[in-house]
């Protein structure tokens, strides 16, 4: 699996969902009205950046705190292709890795991005290529990559990858 | 090569014999929960999985607390398809004045024992390790997953060893431990560990205090805080729950990621400062600063323990004119307790506003939000910005002492300096 976009960059460390999605949102269930709300306590004007090929950047333990699951299905719904981050909270990954959105822990290609940078990952092998210039991210699991290229949990589970319900 | 608590709770929950740190596992539940939020939620991916029925519906159990009592039409009718989608699956339901805030439920209800595997749709399911459970929290794809599959995929995680040690000050709680932990190692500290808290200090502390050490485990990034079960640990459970369950523990030549220490006698009273947990100083540093809302309950503190120490700062003393006070507590057995003590009543006659157990204005949701400008001093987890309400708003986090303290002065405080040296 191989993705391919433009970079908007979010250039802080701890970034919480509560920032990302705020609380007073949370209630909403479709994914679009959702998107409307994205980073509207971090700042919203990155909402009009979203033009349906971003490679999100970030920086440290991006997405820290709650599990609201409203920030990925948001991302996904604004046309966040993938996220790059030079760390993860480990529920936010999750979240992402479940709904189908990479998420990818490089610090070096971080470090390298600019807004506009163009950038593509390669799931499979960790390769983050950023501006031509090439990163080499550690390796998903090979578990979260079956994930990512099954379009995630829901779908994995839906063609009984998951040994069945019982 | 020994194991820690964690692996050997995994470790009993996998079909594999062998574990180590970094490994991908997926682990049976023996607990799956959900509130009104991410209920409904994993309610539509079950769907989407081509799900009809969850794998047990006697290993499920769904609290309504996020959104109740319904803040809005949109919420009234989330809890609505909720409790329809429970009746239909014949899982367990606290509804609306059933129950209270889902940790403090589940524990309460004898949900969770030690050794147990509990997954929740919510970040503080780390709550359930005070009792010695791997509890870990996840979205709601997540628990649609372990609904429909009775497991769920996990890295195994190292495991970082917290030494409480010696006597704690006057005014030194669960809270201000959790507090320093989170100082000493960072918000992302623990990240992809579990915590493990030890030593005379830990063993010293109730359920309700290891509870709000343990709620707070997520803060540092962890994927659980374990208390490991012990006689306390014993008799509270002791006519809770059926359930059979044994003390595990850390074997002596288990493989440690880190050790910390944190030497008791030398924490006092701590407040996080806006806008991150880790934002940790002395009560001392904090003090002057005005304060327009304190807030008393939620998931870590709003526990008995919480109450009566509230109770004893404002028992005969009044709300500061400039301050307002919400006391929420975290169910609804604790709300009768607190009724019987006559807590509660002290709490109105000083001026406080006394809630159903919800965890509206923690999480900025209802029932206690803040303006731009406004101060609030919490007994909360989180004091990110804009947590409780405004983007513009300030959320101090801080023990039941320090809080109450403030809402009587209408600032910052050490609590000594409103109840006296002896008090605690």
């Amino acid at each position: 699996m191989t993705l391919e976009g433009r970079a908007v960059v979010i250039d802080q460390d701890d970034v919480d969902t509560d920032v990302m999605y705020p609380g007073r949102f949370i209630g909403i269930l479709d994914d679009r009205e959702m998107a409307t709300h994205l980073f509207e306590g971090l700042d919203p004007t990155l909402r009009d950046q979203l033009v349906g090929d971003t490679i999100l950047v970030a920086g440290l333990n991006f997405g820290t705190g709650s599990s609201r699951e409203n920030v990925p299905a948001a991302m996904r719904a604004a046309g966040i292709r993938c996220v790059v981050a030079k760390s993860f909270a480990r529920i936010f990954q999750r979240n992402c890795i479940n709904l189908g959105v990479p998420a990818v822990p490089c610090p070096e290609a971080v470090a390298a991005a600019r807004p506009g940078s163009r950038i593509r990952v390669e799931i499979d092998t960790g390769v983050v290529v950023v501006d031509g210039s090439v990163f080499l991210a550690t390796a998903l699991p090979p578990f979260m990559v079956e994930l990512l290229n099954a379009g995630g949990l829901a779908p994995w589970i839906r063609s009984g990858r998951g040994g069945g319900t019982r | 090569m020994g194991r820690t608590l964690a692996e050997k709770i995994l470790l009993a929950h996998c079909e594999v014999d062998e574990i180590a740190p970094g490994d991908f596992v997926m682990v049976d539940v023996d607990v799956v929960m959900a509130n009104d939020l991410g209920g409904p939620h994993a309610a539509r991916e079950l769907v989407t999985m081509g799900v009809d029925r969850v794998f047990d519906p006697s290993k499920i159990v769904v609290v309504a607390d996020h959104l109740m009592p319904a803040k809005d039409i949109q919420a009234a009718e989330l809890l609505k398809v909720l409790k329809g989608w429970c009746d239909r699956q014949g899982v367990t339901y606290y509804d609306q004045g059933r129950g209270g805030i889902e940790h403090t439920v589940l524990v309460e209800e004898g949900w969770v024992v030690p050794g147990s595997m509990i997954v929740g749709a919510d970040s503080h399911s780390c709550t359930y390790g005070a009792l010695g459970a791997f509890g870990t929290g996840m979205g709601a794809t997540d628990i649609a997953g372990a609904m429909a599959l009775g497991r769920f995929w996990q890295i195994v995680p190292g495991t970082i060893v917290v030494e409480f040690s010696g006597a704690r000050n006057a005014f030194v709680t669960g809270k201000d431990m959790i507090l320093a932990v989170i100082a000493e190692i960072g918000v992302a500290g623990a990240t992809n560990m579990a915590l493990e808290f030890v030593g005379d200090g830990a063993r010293a502390l109730g359920i309700d205090e290891r509870l709000a050490v343990s709620n707070m485990a997520v803060e540092a990034g962890a994927d659980t805080g374990i208390f490991p079960a012990d006689e306390i640990t014993a008799s509270y459970l002791e006519g809770r729950t059926n359930r059979p369950w044994a003390a595990e523990r850390t074997d002596e030549d288990a493989e440690i990621a880190a050790r910390v220490r944190i030497d008791l006698p030398g924490v006092p009273p701590l407040v996080a400062l806006p806008h991150s947990p880790g934002n940790v100083v002395p009560v001392s540093e904090a003090a002057g600063r005005k304060i327009d809302q304190v807030y008393i309950g939620n998931c870590a503190n709003g526990t008995m323990t919480d109450l009566r120490q509230a109770a004893e700062v404002l028992t005969g003393r009044s709300v500061h004119r400039d301050c307002r006070a919400i006391i929420v507590p975290a169910s609804q057995r604790i709300y009768r307790q607190a009724l019987a003590e006559g807590l509660l009543d002290a709490f109105v006659e000083a001026g406080c506003i006394v809630m159903t157990p919800t965890c509206g204005a923690c999480l900025g949701g209802h029932s206690g939000i803040i303006a731009a400008g406004e101060s609030a001093v919490t007994t909360t987890n989180r004091n990110f910005k804009g947590r409780m309400g405004s983007s513009e708003s300030f959320v101090h986090l801080a023990n039941a002492w320090v809080a109450a303290a403030a809402a009587v002065a209408g600032e910052i405080v050490h609590p000594a300096d409103v109840v006296g040296k002896e008090a605690a």
